[in-house]
């Protein structure tokens, strides 16, 4: 696969409002892309349309292979999305939610406990309910989830809110290990000098189409 | 599938292990609405005995309405909606896992119910098969129906008054086949009980067909 998100004059609309307008973009494996750009410019709407999440509705859509215009839902078992929420269960312990999530991409149990170490959240968190984590320690065990299916597609919004300077070198680490092991990397993010160690291609959106993109020939 | 499945509503029973909603909440609320029928008819031990098979079927409705309400909150609360749309669990394994989930709780809350009933109305069971067939209809039927109709409503900021909106005209016919059965069961109709078991697993058996062929597609638009 030479690309693993190829956008080609994509339109898509949420709530009657063009959120992409005509975006072109290629993303190859093993890239590290940093979306950047003013509020409201399509940066989210950009990683939900890969998710499938939002519908195309004109141009050419194609996500690790999948036509997107065809089938919105094929790649998503491939994807590993985390949005500006950490989409939780947060009545459940933490190594509960975990085990959850890990049973149903076919994880083990020994895979929770090297996840959650991972993102550096100490054992004694790990049978505390997530609802009485801060927001530091619950975006950690987000990211634990995220990692815990080992994506493809790796598509993160604003992935290191909430995280202190520690949990930004964990999940930087993670990033860099996840792309060099040869999964791809698309977060949005306005904090451009922290990432700039970690992206490979910085792409600017404006208007829900490309307006600067370091990758381009 | 049956792996999925039971995933699914083990994860949302083990919630409610923690939360204790069901039974702390849900519970004590539709028992005080068997309380709160038993003033407003006055204490008529003749009027609360004809009509208890109802009674019981609309606290069923009441609590289980909160308890369909609270399975689409967990998949909803801090985006989870997201996270539940793109599982990789098939989508009639999530409406039947879902489902299992709803109607363990809601067999939870018709035996707190039950007894409420048996004491608060002094009621005497005369069908204790149709009594338990019934129930198991009518509890499935009001399962899945809840879980077909939470879907549509979860992606709606005013979930929580569209529900009962959209679901207690969808459940009348449940409500009513419940009542005359177990109206049958408690010897207070004479009415063939077993046509209204039938009706509500005939109910059942439509719901959850529709629900397997069309909650990927819910999803998707909710």
């Amino acid at each position: 696969m030479s690309t693993v998100v190829d956008f080609h004059k994509v339109v898509a609309v949420a709530g009657g409002f063009p959120v992409l307008a005509g975006l072109d973009i290629e993303i190859a494996p093993g890239e590290i892309v940093h979306l950047r750009g003013s509020n409201g410019v399509g940066k989210t709407s950009f990683l939900r349309a890969c998710a499938g999440l939002i519908p195309i509705r004109a141009g050419e859509a194609n996500v690790l292979g999948f036509d997107m215009r065809v089938d919105r839902r094929a790649p998503r078992r491939y994807i590993g999305l985390l949005g500006h929420e950490n989409h939780l269960y947060t009545d459940l312990w933490v190594r509960e939610h975990l085990e959850f999530r890990a049973s149903v991409v076919g994880a083990s149990e020994g895979d929770v406990g090297a996840a959650l170490r991972r993102v550096g959240l100490s054992e004694r968190l790990w049978s505390v309910p997530i609802e009485r984590l801060s927001a530091g320690q619950r975006r950690r065990v987000a990211i634990a989830s995220v990692l815990i299916s080992r994506p493809q597609l790796w598509l993160l919004d604003e992935p290191h809110a909430a995280l202190d300077s520690e949990g930004r070198e964990f999940l930087d680490g993670i990033l860099i290990d996840a792309a060099s092991s040869g999964a791809t990397v698309v977060f949005a993010s306005h904090e451009r000098d922290v990432l700039k160690s970690v992206a490979s291609r910085e792409v600017t959106l404006r208007g829900g189409r490309l307006w600067e993109d370091s990758g381009a020939a | 599938m049956l792996h999925e499945v039971l995933l699914v509503a083990r994860k949302d029973l083990r919630v409610e292990w923690r939360s204790k909603v069901t039974i702390g909440q849900v519970a004590p609320l539709a028992l005080l609405v068997l309380v709160v029928f038993a003033f407003a008819f006055d204490a008529n031990a003749r009027l609360l005995g004809l009509g208890a098979g109802g009674l019981f079927w609309v606290a069923v409705l009441f609590g289980g309405t909160l308890l369909i309400q609270r399975a689409f909150d967990l998949e909803t609360d801090d985006g989870n909606f997201d996270a539940f749309r793109m599982s990789t669990i098939g989508a009639p394994s999530l409406f039947l896992g879902k489902s299992l989930g709803v109607f363990i709780q809601v067999v939870l809350l018709e035996l707190v119910l039950g007894p409420g009933v048996a004491l608060l109305y002094d009621v005497r069971i005369d069908d204790w098969f149709l009594l338990l067939a019934a129930a198991l209809a009518g509890t499935v039927a009001f399962s899945v129906c809840g879980v077909l109709w939470g879907v549509m409503a979860a992606g709606v900021r005013v979930r929580a008054t569209l529900l009962p909106l959209l679901l207690i005209p969808v459940l009348a016919p449940v409500l009513l086949a419940g009542s005359r059965a177990f109206e049958t069961a408690f010897g207070v109709r004479a009415e063939a009980g077993w046509t209204w078991a039938s009706v509500m697993f005939v109910i059942a058996a439509v719901h959850t067909a529709i629900g397997v062929g069309t909650f990927g597609f819910l999803l998707e638009e909710g």
